[in-house]
């Protein structure tokens, strides 16, 4: 954990569980600001979407504060993007929660519903590293806490960097150039979750 | 871990009453011994008539790097909404459910069913297993299997299914019980109340098919850690998450 004062804006889109992405961040000694201001956004080394609710809501908050082209210029520059849960999710061109939604687009495929007899899926489970990415390098073990009912199905199946099992496989973690994604918490992932957090503050490196 | 307003305390089929001290200080062990999740239930909240103790809940999750469910004075929209905000994970609804079903359809459309845990305390009454309210005091005359059914098409994202005939008294769970929730139901069931021996969790898990096991005796009084029952299930054939050996 070598990660200091860099500067990392998460996402303010009002979407579920921020503190604990910020807390975590914070444990890495990065420089958190919480914002949905453009300036700001501009501004930062690093993004952070994260995200717990519905697609639609979701695309409807980034919509209504106006931060949509903001975000894709930043990416188009380069800046480090990470997506976390539904923040992942949203990165497809479409959803399907409630209704068919656009996405932000920016990886190509779709967010569809888990098939497994319970859904949601809940808990603590192995990932299966398929590509060796960034994202997940010098883990601790593979184990991350998942709580969610959509999963993220990539058109390309190279940018996929980890998958997990429940009642089939599904995307547990992406990396496409410098756009980031985990269906599971890291924030909520003890020594794996913070590991992964740390290798995103050191996409530079 | 049960709290009262004051301390983090445990009970003997919801009586007898003892203090186990600062809840603030309990979740920092748990956090470095990498359980899976902490389940924080204020059981005096509703009776009292108070709201959530969010001063020591936002303590408790500056020391979890893991999730956490808060339950206990759960009424309104509101107070899920400030729950999440300084970072709870989920909440565990239980009296308000009983009282206005519908708060838990609200509250799974505003924040998705995978928050909203409907815990349900039970007692066996003859032949047949029925909810209780206002800690065990009052027979609902609901039938679990009515209730589970129930909450689950209202919303319901998880079921926190608590023997109150077991609670703290440490000698195995109602697989009864269990059996029956898990198999009516298709949202994950947290079996609570009876643990006393690792056999009873892993009987709790293969035999009466709970998805999850929420202790707290066993740790408080039985000489086991998280890792110890771990292994144990894992050699019985359960998975479990496994934890970072550096951290032990």
């Amino acid at each position: 954990m070598t990660t200091s004062f860099k500067k990392v804006v998460i996402i303010d889109y009002q979407m579920g569980n921020v503190a604990s992405v910020i807390k975590a961040f914070e444990k890495l000694g990065a420089k958190i600001k919480l914002s949905r201001n453009k300036n700001d956004i501009e501004k930062a080394e690093y993004l952070v979407l994260p995200g717990v609710g519905a697609f639609g809501d979701g695309m409807k908050n980034l919509k209504q504060f106006g931060i949509i082209d903001v975000l894709s210029r930043q990416v188009k520059k380069g800046v480090p993007f990470l997506g976390i849960c539904l923040g992942m999710q949203l990165l497809a061109e479409r959803g399907y929660e409630f209704g068919e939604c656009k996405g932000l687009g920016w990886i190509k495929g779709k967010v569809i519903k888990l098939k497994s007899p319970t859904v949601p899926h809940i808990g603590w489970n192995d990932v299966k590293v398929t590509k060796n990415k960034k994202i997940l390098s010098n883990l601790p073990d593979n184990n991350f806490y998942f709580i969610h009912s959509y999963f993220l199905k990539p058109n390309n199946k190279s940018i996929i960097a980890a998958t997990c099992k429940h009642g089939h496989e599904f995307t547990a973690a992406i990396e496409q150039g410098n756009i980031w994604g985990t269906q599971f918490h890291p924030e909520k992932s003890q020594s794996s979750g913070l590991k992964v957090l740390d290798n995103f503050l050191n996409y530079h490196a | 871990m049960l709290f009262n307003g004051l301390h983090l305390i445990k009970t003997i089929q919801f009586d007898q009453i003892r203090n186990l001290g600062n809840p603030v200080q309990m979740a920092r062990v748990y956090n470095s011994r990498n359980v899976d999740e902490l389940i924080f239930i204020d059981m005096k909240a509703t009776e009292e008539d108070r709201p959530p103790a969010y001063e020591i809940i936002k303590d408790i999750i500056a020391e979890c790097f893991m999730p956490l469910t808060v339950g206990g004075g759960i009424h309104s929209i509101e107070v899920i909404h400030r729950l999440l905000k300084i970072g709870a994970d989920k909440v565990c609804i239980n009296s308000e459910a009983i009282n206005n079903p519908a708060f838990v359809t609200a509250a799974a459309k505003k924040f998705g069913s995978q928050c909203i845990v409907i815990s349900i305390d039970v007692k066996q009454v003859r032949k047949d297993h029925y909810v209780f309210k206002s800690r065990g005091r009052e027979n609902t005359n609901i039938t679990v299997i009515e209730w589970v059914k129930q909450v689950e098409k209202l919303g319901a994202g998880e079921i926190f299914l608590t023997s109150i005939d077991k609670d703290g008294t440490m000698d195995g769970y109602d697989l009864d019980l269990i059996k029956k929730v898990s198999s009516t139901v298709s949202v994950p069931v947290i079996a609570c109340g009876g643990a006393g021996k690792v056999q009873d969790i892993i009987d709790a898990v293969k035999l009466g098919g709970a998805d999850a096991i929420s202790l707290a005796s066993i740790f408080h009084y039985g000489g086991h850690t998280p890792n110890s029952i771990k292994q144990r299930m894992y050699n019985a054939g359960i998975p479990v998450r496994f934890i970072d050996k550096n951290q032990i």
